[in-house]
């Protein structure tokens, strides 16, 4: 037996919470950070001094790990601070479960803040800050408004090579509402329509607005112990089963093939360690940064053949009621977007396992797929998640 | 102290391009193509790549039009080319006059240099045009 297989289940997510998701004016990043994270650690009947192992990532600060040890007044023995975009709070979970197994800590604690939306440094000052910070001089010259530009692109290469129209991702961002609908915390909650979203204000072609992820506010923090422990504690535990993680690029122009992700390599790898196949898979959060990417990743990930995304998504698949449950907390799309999704996707996927999603539970919920992308397709990240029954 | 006589590749390849010439990588032990500019093969790990002229001629990978109001410019193109050697990169592309550009088209290489900085660019060609 493989030595990742072995870890198949060791560790739970025993709390998660999230702070000021929308809009939060008059918080920093470091405080819904610190909101978030208090909530998680009380929802899994824990104190902050338990938690000795800290993951976390920012958009703007290199050694964020340092401010949060700092603030939160922890002494951790097992850091992460890997930094791989959106899909960082994902990839966070095997380096922390391989620490947990290891008894080098024994309560993880992953957490983000952000207020992208209210916070007094703009987007447009962020983006002249990374030209220095990252810089990309290949692509800069051509002035490509990052990352809207990279999937307009992905998604004119995948119209163009399998006949995927406008309204395919239209669906997309329809679903994403009407799931929206039916969470009080969604930041968008008004009926959307297919029409409206191909009469939105045009981005960067096929790419319109209502195609795009939101810009709110938002934190959201998890904690993971051994599986042991978790039974002890008060929640339903939610066991990671598999996960992996997979980075080929980081330019959109070093893609090798605009249309087949890392997700390709990050699904099959936490597939295999999880012992599972697609057709397991109860729910689905898939991170949606622009509707192109749940198409790319329902493919890569094996729910439907490459190419078949967009045929997959018609008449209402993945909403309410349809075939398969994608993004029942809204997604990136309606209901929160602080710059990096990728934590509040696991949270969803938690909170469907632990019957928690209220008016939008699904009936069942044993076993859970939460995919992070980081970057413009440049990182991915999957974890299968399941309840004890799925053990 | 060590100090290095020649540049980074990142530099030399731009100080081409400022002369109005572009230039991309071959790797002598794989035989391959390589861009951007690096100072290791991305295919095998051999060091150094020589610089190469390409033939300038391509098609285009994808494209957007990037929308942007009247008084910033208005819209613009962004494209990815495969260039003939194998190689993709992202720029931007002029014309065809009379239709809309689309994934597929032909395209030849043009470096406009202006203030003494050399940009790559594109033209949209016919099929079959000679280097």
């Amino acid at each position: 037996m493989s030595p990742l297989k072995d870890l198949r289940g060791s560790a739970a997510i025993v709390g998660v919470g999230t702070f000021g998701c929308g809009e939060a004016p008059g918080f920093t990043d470091m405080e819904l950070l610190a909101r978030s994270a208090h909530a998680a650690v009380a929802d899994a009947g824990l104190r902050m001094g338990d938690i000795d192992g800290l993951c976390t990532a920012s958009v703007g600060s290199t050694m964020w790990a340092m401010p949060v040890i700092e603030y939160l007044g922890l002494r951790p023995r097992f850091i992460d601070n890997t930094m791989l975009g959106g899909s960082s709070f994902i990839a966070h979970l095997l380096p922390a479960m391989l620490a947990l197994q290891a008894g080098q800590c024994q309560a993880v604690l992953v957490c983000y803040g952000s207020t992208q939306r209210s916070g007094s440094t703009g987007r447009a000052e962020i983006a002249q800050a990374r030209r220095w910070l990252d810089p990309q001089p290949y692509e800069t010259p051509y002035e490509p408004p990052m990352p809207v530009a990279a999937y307009a692109l992905a998604a004119a290469r995948h119209m163009h090579q399998y006949g995927t129209t406008g309204r395919d991702l239209a669906e997309v961002a329809v679903a994403a509402r009407a799931w929206a609908r039916l969470n009080p915390e969604a930041f968008m909650r008004d009926p959307l329509s297919i029409d409206e979203v191909l009469a939105a204000r045009r981005v960067a072609d096929p790419l319109g607005v209502r195609d795009c992820c939101l810009v709110t506010d938002g934190g959201g923090a998890y904690v993971l112990v051994r599986a042991e422990r978790a039974r002890d504690l008060p929640r339903k535990p939610v066991y990671v089963l598999g996960n992996a993680t997979a980075v080929w690029n980081r330019q959109i122009s070093s893609m090798h093939d605009l249309t087949v992700t890392a997700a390709s390599q990050s699904g099959p790898e936490a597939f295999a360690m999880a012992g599972l196949a697609p057709r397991d898979i109860d729910v689905l959060a898939l991170y949606d940064a622009f509707t192109i990417n749940t198409l790319l990743f329902l493919e890569d990930l094996g729910f439907c053949p490459k190419g078949e995304g967009g045929r997959f998504v018609q008449g209402g698949a993945i909403a309410p009621g349809g075939r398969l449950a994608v993004n029942t907390n809204g997604g990136g799309l309606s209901c929160v977007h602080p710059g990096m999704y990728g934590i509040f996707a696991l949270i969803e996927a938690v909170r469907q396992l632990r019957g928690d999603a209220g008016q939008r539970q699904l009936a069942r919920a044993c076993t859970a797929l939460a995919h992070g992308n980081g970057g413009t397709l440049s990182s991915q990240s999957t974890a299968i998640l399941g309840t004890a029954e799925a053990l | 102290m060590n100090t290095h006589s020649e540049p980074g590749i990142q530099a030399r390849h731009q100080h081409e391009l400022d002369q109005g010439r572009f230039l991309i990588q071959h790797c002598s032990a794989c035989e391959r193509h390589a861009y951007f500019p690096r100072e290791v093969c991305p295919h095998c790990g051999h060091r150094p790549l020589a610089l190469a002229a390409p033939s300038g001629l391509g098609r285009v990978y994808s494209l957007t039009t990037v929308h942007r109001k009247p008084e910033a410019g208005g819209d613009f193109n962004v494209s990815l080319i495969d260039l003939d050697e194998g190689v993709r990169l992202m720029s931007r592309v002029q014309g065809p006059p009379d239709r809309p550009l689309r994934i597929g088209q032909r395209v030849e290489a043009r470096v406009l240099v202006s203030d003494g900085r050399g940009l790559l660019l594109f033209d949209a060609v016919e099929e079959g045009a000679a280097p």
